[in-house]
């Protein structure tokens, strides 16, 4: 159940992909896309939060109880948002 | 008597299975943290769907540079904080120092920048409550004459009743105090957690001073670590759904 | 021979020292603190019954003021939810018997187990501050605008007070997980489990999930309250049906932890009782899990006339009707299990088979609730008053009873007076009907909730109502005699006096301080009950 070791080269390598979709949001920002700039600026920080969690936090190299304890606190706030929306959307 | 079985606690039979008790304890306990902070973001899309231009306005106040400059800071730190898990892995026990403390020192660094963007705030007057005003390119008049000139509202109330309730696209000005209370809310628990996250990075780090970490046992430093990149996750969420609305 | 047993070192006479006990990590001393903390929450929650009971008995409004009995619901509601019937069973039948039905030494993280043992006792002493300070008056249910805005009262006290017992529960249901996925004994698979254990692994996903969305939406009420922000306030932007939502997001969850637990008791009662393997054992196993998720998906249900637009209601309304599923086929299936068994009607048994015809009554009220076209009449009646108290007195306390008294010989080295506690088990079935199945027929005739003066017409019912609270606190009060006075007069118990299957039977009456001499290995299936006749339990007086 120990963690793989991973190299540092890895978490160098993360590290600047990290920084790279950061300034990608942040370019991103300056510009008015409509809808696309909250799209936008969210896919790219699920990207970094999955970085975050596959390779600093090891989940890529776990077991998959622990994966399925990451996820769902991820899945029980989309049930919340999921109904509340339905409820705030369909209001007259 | 090994490293491991020197640590292990009487309920445990073995090193494996105290590890993997950590293990699913701190990641079910990160869960618990997504609903917190969920709870806040689920709040905060509701009005945002409703008062966009509110909350236009309101993110066009906050810094953006700081904001990407802390970002950065938090990112940074994660990497540290790997690399202090991967040198606890490798025996490497100046390794796990240096990179504690560097993860510490940019956990500061964050919130002195945090701090420094409140204390803006502050005396711009857009802390939510009864001091909370939109008057527009106010110099930075800290002056006491500066800021009894801010407060000389008596008898007006603080904000404008809203004549229509949804989907408005002028900024109210109840609307953008609204967006601050959700910035204070949202990066000040942030913030407590990243006081809670420094304080026991320096528990660690007195620990790893004396050698108490080897690659059998450094259960602490991988546990604490994995709070700290939740940490920083949440703050990956709220720099864009905070500074960067368009 | 059996008073050498008693003699011996166990968790109990280990060390008598008051610290000892403060500063303890042993799940089964922390269950003993529990239960005394609880107990003492119990009777102030039930005070509070008393006095609106009373005031309730005659039309007028003319024991107490308004306000007054606006806070005497609100305590009532907020000590019975969140000190008493959410800690209940998880806390002290949960922490005693986790580590010993899997045959552990102890909890997985023993430390945080009394770390929230603290902050309950914390949560609990800020709220009854609040109360001493003059109380709240929003119902236990805190809805904004006027939790935030308009109250003034100390709703921001009583809300931390609740939010600080939030965490306690949080610990609880973390360290009842990895318990139970990591310090199984050999042998021990998961099918093989108690569903006792079943039962507490669903409600702690639920401590888990659900409580971290309850402390954010007290927080939210004490920032609004504090700032005079919008968030909820309608008339600067707020909704306040965003409150509900988050609210009852956490509180319908919060039901379902109040009785799966009972259900646990439930299902290892019977079988004994019964001398009966349980039937359809996965199907229990299932359920238990599958009301811990549906429960998540239902809590609009509370909401259909606050504002909730139709199409929401109408899944939520749907939803609701399917969470009862599960709960139909535990039913069932606790029947079925009695069906050519060899009953016997102790104690537990009384309160178990009370638990199935209350729960199920209580849980067909909620299908009435759950229809859109009903609850739009009984909403806000004491129709539903009736309906939660069915389940959650009904149901979860009869549980926690019996289970109390099920496990009593094997926490305390006693036998309790068994015909005591029939007699109290009957005190208790009788006054409880009659204190709330009137309270169907005053909702359903249109008594609204949560008002201290009332028409003419309804006062029969009320009185009957009252009456029945009476022989129900009398009901209460006798088992607090007697176990107590079992504790030194009490005869002293076997290790299994029931002859129950199960690890937490193989191992002294008291425990010894590490559960067990040697690890357990298990070999056989739960509830192996073989179709023998059934032996003579351990005389009881």
């Amino acid at each position: 159940m120990h963690t793989n070791i991973l190299s540092k080269a890895t978490y160098y390598k993360v590290a600047v992909l990290l920084g790279i979709l950061l300034a990608a949001t942040v370019v991103v920002a300056q510009f008015d896309l409509g809808v696309l700039n909250t799209a936008i600026a969210l896919t790219i920080a699920f990207a970094k939060a999955a970085l975050i969690v596959l390779f600093f936090m090891h989940l890529r190299y776990s077991w998959p109880l622990l994966r399925l304890f990451a996820a769902s606190g991820l899945i029980w706030l989309a049930i919340m948002i999921t109904f509340v929306l339905a409820d705030v959307l369909t209001r007259k | 008597m090994s490293a491991t079985t020197a640590h292990l606690a009487h309920q445990f039979d073995d090193a494996e299975q105290q590890f993997a008790a950590a293990e699913l304890g701190m990641w079910l306990f990160l869960s618990t943290e997504v609903l917190l902070f969920g709870g806040l973001f689920c709040t905060y899309s509701i009005y945002r769907l409703w008062y966009h231009a509110a909350f236009v306005a309101g993110s066009q106040r906050l810094e953006q540079v700081l904001g990407t400059i802390n970002t950065a800071v938090l990112l940074t730190s994660s990497l540290s904080m790997a690399l202090a898990v991967h040198a606890a892995q490798t025996d490497d026990r100046r390794g796990i120092v240096r990179n504690l403390v560097f993860t510490i020192f940019l956990g500061c660094m964050f919130l002195g920048i945090k701090g420094y963007e409140y204390r803006q705030k502050f005396v711009e007057d857009l802390v939510p409550g009864p001091n909370f005003s939109l008057t527009a390119d106010q110099p930075n008049d800290n002056s006491r004459e500066g800021r009894r000139d801010k407060n000389n509202r008596a008898g007006q109330p603080p904000y404008r009743a809203p004549s229509q309730t949804t989907l408005t696209t002028e900024p109210d000005v109840g609307r953008v105090e609204l967006f601050f209370s959700f910035y204070f809310a949202m990066t000040g628990l942030h913030a407590l957690h990243m006081i809670v996250g420094i304080g026991m990075l320096g528990v660690l780090l007195v620990g790893a001073s004396h050698g108490a970490f080897t690659p059998e046992y450094h259960t602490p430093v991988e546990m604490i670590g994995l709070y700290w990149h939740f940490v920083d996750i949440v703050w990956v969420f709220l720099f864009p759904l905070l500074y960067l609305i368009r | 021979m059996i008073d050498q047993l008693a003699e011996s070192r166990n968790y109990l006479n280990d060390d008598y020292r008051f610290r000892s006990w403060l500063l303890t990590t042993d799940h089964k001393r922390i269950a003993i603190m529990y239960m005394i903390s609880i107990t003492l929450f119990f009777f102030v929650g039930g005070a509070a019954a008393v006095l609106f009971r009373l005031e309730l008995m005659t039309p007028k409004g003319d024991l107490v003021l308004a306000e007054t009995y606006n806070k005497l619901f609100t305590l009532h509601g907020v000590i019975m939810v969140w000190f008493f019937l959410i800690p209940s069973i998880p806390t002290v039948l949960g922490n005693f018997l986790l580590p010993l039905m899997i045959g552990a030494r102890d909890l997985a993280f023993p430390k945080l187990n009394l770390l929230s043992w603290y902050i309950f006792m914390l949560g609990g002493a800020v709220t009854v501050w609040s109360i001493v300070a003059g109380g709240a008056d929003t119902g236990w249910t805190f809805y904004t605008p006027y939790s935030s805005t308009y109250a003034n009262t100390n709703v921001i006290l009583m809300a931390v007070g609740v939010f600080i017992s939030g965490f306690s529960s949080i610990l609880t249901g973390l360290n009842f997980i990895v318990t139970t996925h990591t310090m199984r004994a050999p042998g021990m698979t998961w099918f093989r489990l108690p569903l006792f254990v079943w039962a507490h692994y669903a409600t702690s996903v639920i401590f888990v999930l659900a409580t971290p969305v309850l402390a954010i939406t007290l927080f939210l009420i004490v920032l609004e309250r504090g700032f005079g922000i919008g968030i909820f306030d309608p008339k600067l932007g707020g909704d306040p049906l965003l409150f509900q939502h988050l609210f009852w997001f956490y509180s319908h969850p919060a039901v379902y932890i109040m009785v799966l637990p009972s259900m646990g008791v439930v299902s290892e009662i019977i079988p004994c009782f019964a001398r009966n393997r349980i039937f359809g054992y996965k199907f229990i196993a299932f359920s238990s899990l599958a009301i811990a998720v549906i429960g998540f998906l239902v809590w609009g249900h509370h909401m259909f006339v606050s504002g909730q637009s139709m199409y929401a209601s109408m899944v939520f309304s749907f939803m609701s009707m399917l969470v009862a599923v599960p709960s139909a086929v535990k039913v069932f299936n606790w029947t079925a299990t009695l069906y050519k068994g060899s009953i016997s009607l102790e104690t537990p048994m009384l309160y178990s088979l009370g638990f199935i015809g209350l729960f199920t009554l209580g849980g067909l009220t909620g299908l009435f609730l759950a229809a859109l076209a009903v609850d739009v009449h009984v909403t806000d009646t004491y129709f539903v008053v009736a309906h939660f108290h069915y389940i959650m007195v009904g149901g979860a306390v009869m549980g926690y009873l019996g289970g109390l008294h099920f496990w009593w010989p094997k926490m305390t080295g006693r036998i309790y007076p068994e015909w005591w506690g029939r007699l109290s088990a009957g005190i208790i079935f009788f006054g409880f009907n009659l204190t709330f199945f009137p309270q169907f027929v005053l909702g359903y005739l249109g008594m609204p909730r949560r008002v201290h003066q009332y028409v003419d017409d309804f006062q029969v019912l009320n009185v009957m109502s009252s009456a029945g609270a009476s022989i129900l606190g009398v009901g209460y009060l006798l088992p607090l005699a007697y176990l107590i006075w079992s504790l030194r007069y009490g005869k002293r118990a076997d290790p299994n006096p029931w002859h129950a299957k199960g690890l937490e039977w193989q191992t002294p009456s008291p425990p010894p301080k590490l559960n067990f001499t040697q690890t357990p290995i298990v070999t056989e299936e739960a509830y192996n009950y073989p179709p023998a006749p059934a032996p003579k339990k351990q005389a009881m007086s």
